[in-house]
């Protein structure tokens, strides 16, 4: 049974930023990973950040983990890092148990923060499964983790900001995109990814889907239809499109399982991804002593994650009997940043699916 | 009715009306390198106000605003260039007085073209618009792997010319 103040389930951008906080307050930390790689997806977002300072803007995604780990780096044996550590279960008790490597373990930690990140959703359409048809963040570890071309062609589905991102990097790697499409009306990432993408001669379609995949063991098309204003396929407007490679970005979901299984309640909020835990402002569950933070509370950018990472990690600390020594000063300046990444259009939905949450919290 | 949807919100290329409005005076780029910030929509970044050496870039105190270019004071010095993460500020420079205008702009594609080597230049739409004399490539370390590519190009082609056909470097 391993001990610690606080344990970091995920070590992202929330989980690093928590675990930093928990650090700086002065309480022992263990983060626990299942990558071999600290950073999350971090590690192969080659594209720079938006957002502040404070959120590390224009530098690279696959820079910032060297920073926060150096950052981390100072505070000696008080954090512990357990990379390629698979957290299996949380218990009533308060106990976690881990697989890392053949070692299978319990960590009891004081207070914890689950900052587990999201998975990609899929489509669903005939010839979903053919050998070709990738998660756009699949596609994009397997080329900038792994150094591997996905194929030759490929089909993006979704012009939402992984998708246009993954399309650009494809094009950094010598692949070509032959079109985006997506159902919605109108583009739904920054549109400055959206012209760079264009000015590469990528089309971008919107309001069109694909209706089904074909090819022989392997995918070789697709056949997209244009979608009217009720999202109903429009007959007459099928396309085939020569492609090898068809990533899906069509959005993420909240990884939860293990605040589920924790006994945290679970709301439905569209607008934060799906399922997500019912939260303080503190970013503690209806579990006392167990946060939540990026990702896994509510589908948002990396720039937003690391803010609230760092939010949660104060407050578990402090659960933990921690206090940071600057802790109001620093918990509204996060504050703050957070309502400023969120203040403009793109954080509209954001700000809407928070209010469902906290009424959601008030009768919890 | 459901409501007309710009067309920059689906297809992603800004219309003439709004390129020319990001764009400085004649006068302006007849005096050397200036920037032109091609942020069109409202987003949470500021790093270029934050990297801009001569206070020319303002965004303010909300991030989401679009930033707003002082021609007069920007030095044309780039620096903006690589720090946008949407890649989306060049530098025009109209002062060869040889009927030609220099782009810089952001290139994040290898092999980098060659100085002196004719190049297809692309629009907003990545059509080939026309071909157009490197100038320069630059990519010293601060600017964090964004190299930045001068080219020069008929000034017919100032407001459709916007970047390099990436790989196709002669």
């Amino acid at each position: 049974m391993k001990k610690t103040d606080v344990l970091v389930v995920g070590g992202g951008p929330a989980g690093l930023r928590a675990a930093l906080s928990t650090a700086e307050a002065g309480a022992r930390v263990l983060v626990a990973d299942r990558a071999p790689r600290m950073g999350g997806q971090l590690v192969k977002q080659t594209h720079m950040f938006f957002g502040s300072k404070e959120q590390y803007a224009s530098v690279r995604g696959i820079d910032i983990p060297e920073k926060l780990l150096g950052r981390l780096a100072r505070f000696g044996d008080k954090v512990e890092l357990l990379p390629g550590c698979t957290v299996l279960g949380a218990y009533e008790d308060g106990v976690f148990t881990a697989l890392q490597g053949e070692d299978y373990f319990k960590i009891r930690p004081v207070s914890a923060v689950i900052a587990t990140g999201a998975i990609e959703r899929t489509l669903a359409f005939p010839n979903n499964d053919l050998p070709g048809i990738y998660g756009a963040g699949a596609v994009q570890t397997l080329m900038n983790v792994y150094g591997v071309k996905p194929g030759r062609r490929v089909l993006m589905v979704g012009a939402g900001n992984i998708g246009l991102i993954v399309s650009y990097q494809l094009l950094q790697a010598g692949v070509e995109v032959v079109m985006i499409i997506d159902a919605a009306p109108k583009i739904g990432g920054y549109l400055v990814h959206a012209a760079k993408v264009r000015r590469m001669g990528v089309p971008i379609h919107t309001s069109r889907t694909v209706l089904r995949a074909e090819g022989n063991g392997r995918l070789e098309r697709a056949v997209t239809a244009a979608l009217d204003a009720r999202c109903a396929p429009v007959p007459g407007t099928e396309q085939t499109v020569e492609a090898d490679v068809m990533c899906i970005s069509v959005g993420l979901s909240p990884l939860t399982e293990l605040l589920a299984m924790a006994g945290c309640e679970l709301r439905y909020i569209p607008q934060l991804g799906g399922g997500v835990p019912v939260r303080s402002r503190e970013y503690e569950t209806t579990v006392p002593g167990l946060f939540v933070a990026g990702d896994a509370s509510g589908i948002e950018e990396a720039s937003a994650a690391m803010m609230e990472g760092a939010l949660a990690g104060l407050y578990a600390a402090g659960y933990a009997g921690f206090v940071h020594p600057s802790e109001a000063e620093t918990a509204a300046e996060l504050r703050a940043a957070l309502a400023a990444l969120r203040a403009g259009e793109a954080g509209r939905h954001i700000r809407a699916g928070l209010e469902l949450l906290e009424k959601e919290a008030l009768y919890a | 009715m459901p409501e007309p949807i710009d067309p920059f919100e689906s297809g992603g290329v800004p219309s003439l009306m709004m390129i020319a409005e990001k764009f400085p005076s004649c006068l302006r780029m007849k005096r050397g390198r200036v920037a032109v910030a091609e942020c069109y929509r409202r987003i949470p970044c500021n790093p270029c106000e934050t990297a801009c050496p001569a206070g020319a870039i303002t965004i303010g105190a909300d991030i989401n605003a679009i930033p707003v270019v002082d021609h007069d004071k920007c030095t044309g010095c780039g620096l903006c260039l690589a720090k946008c993460p949407g890649l989306a500020i060049m530098l025009v420079d109209a002062s060869a007085r040889d009927g030609t205008i220099e782009f810089s702009v952001p290139h994040e594609f290898l092999p980098l073209p060659e100085t002196g080597g004719a190049v297809d230049i692309v629009d907003r739409a990545g059509e080939v618009v026309c071909r157009g004399v490197v100038t320069q490539s630059l990519c010293p370390s601060a600017y964090d792997k964004t190299p930045v590519v001068r080219f020069r190009v008929n000034e017919a082609y100032l407001m459709a010319a916007r970047g390099i056909r990436a790989g196709k470097g002669e």
